[in-house]
């Protein structure tokens, strides 16, 4: 299997996800962004792990830890999202700049 | 004048050799030990305890006592002669400081003298200090007192003999000057510590002389080196030589502390001190240390510094006459006792001047009993009566029994009465001016036997008998300070028998016992001196005469009431008194002097003070502050604070451009992460 259009895959989501992360205003959207770039990097494990035959599986497994952590950050993420929209009726991270110096 | 000096063990009836002495005696140094303990413990911890310290100073002197007694014993029955010295400083030139204890006969006396009476005293004090301000202070100063006595006792060379020396000064001061309130005492304190020093200096002077002549401190170099004759001590000085002249000087010291005339004027001022304290300076522990000097130096007068002893024999029998005439005007109880401690002083000096070592140490041996006892019993009077004037006084035998015979014992050992025993030793002496031909001070001895059971008489007469004077009722003391008294009592009686010429009866000699004799003659320097095989009865029966009559003229004198009590009191024998009243003007002398002294010397120093010491000070102040402006102005001003200011700024500045980075916005440091990466990638795929 050709490994170069996967990996061209990766990188769209990549770049797609860095884009989001830096243009989205809103922190919903910029924890999407995150998984996209999460997602792309599990996809490179996946295919590189295929293309050199590792008898341990080991991309996937690390996938797999990539996964859950994701989850994990995503439920906090959200959490604190959700805080700081009740607190401050606001979602748009140009509103947070409290740490400007 | 021959040399008196022998070997005992040329007699054959003198007993064992002298031997070296045993694990006694090299322990021999807790004795000087103890009493810095206790005076170092009392300071920190007297306070706190039940008697407020004076159980260490007593626990501390019964010590002394016990093991001063078995030295003593030891050295009575095995002849010891025992030296130990440790080097604890080099003073370069081959020449060490040197620490260490002398057991011999001498010293070994000395510990059960000072042992003995300092527990009477420092038990009679308890009782005697009740109540007294600084109770505790005074009990870590009579420690201080005693051992630094027996540092000078056990001293086996002159320096540490110095260190004693200056250390009983010290005490001295500080317990004559205890109610140091008043001005007097404080003053006579100073009196007490200055003659001293004056005194010190020919000590220290004459200490160098004689030891840079025979290259030692020790005593038992100096003296071999006298027996030898050495060169460095007949190294001549103008008409005379080093032994001499160092002599002199060391007996100008003893002059001092022994209160030898014209320097005695510091004694009777002593007395401004507790009595308890004028008991222990008068018997044991300060006047005696003179003596004790020129007894340990014995040797170098007696074979080298011959000469030294002229001027000492008239010393000595100036000061007991004259001085023993001065306690005959006294009104105050403890300055006749001072006085005639002087006078008694003299008689030491002069025995020991004419050659009679054991004459003169045995007198020192007897008269700290009986000194003692008077001091401690007048010291229970006056404790009865709140007053030391006899004119507040008389009549006491009364009210005070066990004051009034004690004291009586002690007058009479003092005016030299058969069979006591300043009768033994008074004759000794007696005996000893005799031996060695010196008639004329032989008359002015048995003379001033006459003066002094006169003024005894003369001070038992006002004290006791007659009617009292004083204020209030006055009362026996408690036990506690008579039993001592009677203890004292007892020495003074028996104390005389450790050394009896015996009696020629027929032509056996009956009750000869020299053992005294025997014990002093027990030094490293085999010595011994005349001792009259049988008691000489011309001399007895003169100075028993002149005891006799002082005591029959005294009691004519003083015994009845005149006209009135205040007559009798004030009685004085026409054309003596304005002159001893006064003093012999010594104190005006000295007084003069040192006016004299002060007057230009202080208007010297006071300009030396004004045009140069200020000066310097002055300018150097000066100097100081313009270099302290200079200083401040461009150095500090301008250099440190601008470095640190410019520092400060430029932290500044450059905290204010970087805090701009921080802008708060999340998305922007994203957004720098993704250009470092970038920029990383970039920068691999070009270098690597």
């Amino acid at each position: 299997m050709p490994i170069v259009p996967v990996l061209i895959l990766a990188a769209f989501l990549f770049s797609m996800g860095i884009y989001g992360l830096l243009a989205r205003r809103n922190a919903v959207m910029v924890l999407l962004a995150v998984e996209l770039m999460l997602n792309a990097v599990n996809i490179n494990f996946v295919a590189f792990e295929a293309m050199l035959l590792d008898s341990m599986a080991s991309g996937q497994i690390f996938s797999i830890f990539i996964i859950t952590v994701a989850a994990a950050e995503v439920g906090i993420g959200l959490a604190i999202v959700l805080l700081i929209f009740r607190n401050r009726h606001s979602a748009n991270l140009d509103d947070f700049a409290t740490m400007k110096g | 004048m021959h040399s008196l000096l022998f070997a005992l063990t040329a007699e054959a009836d003198h007993g064992p050799e002298i031997t070296a002495g045993g694990p006694l005696q090299e322990w021999a140094w807790l004795i000087l030990v103890a009493p810095f303990v206790a005076w170092l413990a009392i300071i920190f911890w007297g306070k706190a305890m039940k008697y407020q310290g004076a159980e260490i100073a007593v626990a501390m002197m019964s010590f002394v006592f016990g093991y001063g007694l078995l030295l003593w014993i030891d050295t009575i029955r095995n002849k010891v002669v025992f030296e130990h010295s440790v080097v604890i400083g080099d003073l370069g030139g081959g020449w060490v400081f040197e620490w260490g204890w002398i057991v011999d006969g001498l010293s070994s006396m000395m510990y059960f003298v000072v042992g003995t009476v300092g527990l009477l005293v420092f038990v009679y004090a308890v009782s005697y200090m009740k109540g007294e301000i600084r109770y505790t202070f005074f009990f870590s100063s009579l420690s201080l007192f005693a051992g630094a006595m027996l540092v000078l006792v056990a001293a086996p060379n002159l320096a540490q003999l110095i260190v004693g020396w200056e250390l009983v000064g010290v005490a001295s001061y500080l317990l004559i000057a205890h109610y140091w309130e008043k001005k007097e005492n404080s003053s006579a304190g100073m009196k007490a510590f200055f003659t001293n020093k004056v005194a010190d200096v020919g000590l220290i002077i004459g200490a160098i002389m004689v030891s840079v002549g025979v290259g030692s401190f020790r005593f038992s170099e100096i003296l071999h080196g006298a027996e030898e004759h050495a060169e460095g001590l007949l190294a001549p000085i103008g008409n005379s030589n080093v032994a001499v002249v160092g002599a002199l000087l060391l007996f100008f010291g003893a002059m001092g502390k022994s209160a030898q005339f014209p320097l005695h004027i510091w004694l009777p001022d002593a007395m401004a001190g507790p009595t308890p304290v004028s008991a222990l300076m008068h018997a044991a522990t300060m006047v005696t240390a003179g003596i004790y000097l020129m007894a340990r130096m014995f040797p170098l007068y007696q074979t080298i510094a011959t000469e030294a002893r002229t001027v000492m024999l008239w010393v000595g029998v100036l000061t007991l006459f004259l001085t023993g005439l001065l306690a005959l005007v006294q009104t105050d109880l403890k300055k006749v006792l001072a006085y005639s401690t002087t006078s008694q002083l003299g008689y030491m000096m002069t025995a020991v001047a004419a050659g009679g070592y054991t004459a003169g140490v045995f007198h020192l041996f007897t008269h700290a009993f009986f000194k003692a006892l008077l001091f401690l019993a007048a010291g229970s009077v006056i404790h009865g009566v709140h007053s030391n004037e006899m004119t507040d006084m008389g009549g006491l035998r009364k009210y005070m029994p066990r004051s009034y015979g004690t004291f009586l014992v002690g007058s009479l050992a003092l005016a030299g009465i058969f069979p006591l025993a300043g009768f033994w030793s008074k004759d000794e002496i007696l005996g000893t001016l005799g031996h060695e031909g010196y008639t004329f001070f032989l008359w002015v001895a048995i003379a001033g036997a006459f003066v002094t059971a006169f003024y005894m008489t003369r001070a038992v007469a006002l004290t006791f008998f007659g009617e009292y004077k004083g204020h209030g009722h006055p009362h026996e003391s408690d036990n506690m300070m008579t039993v001592p008294l009677m203890i004292l009592a007892g020495f003074s009686i028996l104390a005389g028998l450790t050394n009896m010429p015996g009696f020629l009866i027929g032509d056996r000699v009956v009750g000869r016992y020299t053992g005294f004799t025997e014990w002093l003659g027990t030094r490293a320097l085999v010595m011994g001196d005349h001792h009259p095989d049988n008691l000489e009865w011309s001399l007895a029966i003169y100075g028993t005469i002149a005891g006799v009559a002082g005591i029959a003229i005294g009691w004519m004198l003083f015994s009845k009431d005149r006209d009135t009590q205040e007559a009798r009191d004030t009685f004085s024998i026409p054309g003596l008194y304005p002159l001893l009243s006064a003093k012999y003007y010594l104190d005006d002398v000295a007084l003069g002097m040192v006016g004299f002294i002060k007057g230009p010397l202080a208007n010297a120093v006071e300009w030396i003070n004004t045009w140069v010491i200020d000066r310097v000070v002055n300018t150097v102040g000066f100097g100081t502050k313009a270099l302290g402006a200079v200083v401040y102005n461009s150095l500090d001003q301008k250099g440190i604070d601008l470095a640190i200011n410019a520092t400060a700024a430029g932290s500044g500045a450059v905290g204010g451009m970087l805090r701009k980075l921080q802008t708060g916005k999340i998305q922007q440091y994203a957004g720098a992460l993704v250009a470092g990466a970038v920029a990383l990638v970039i920068g691999f795929s070009i270098f690597n």
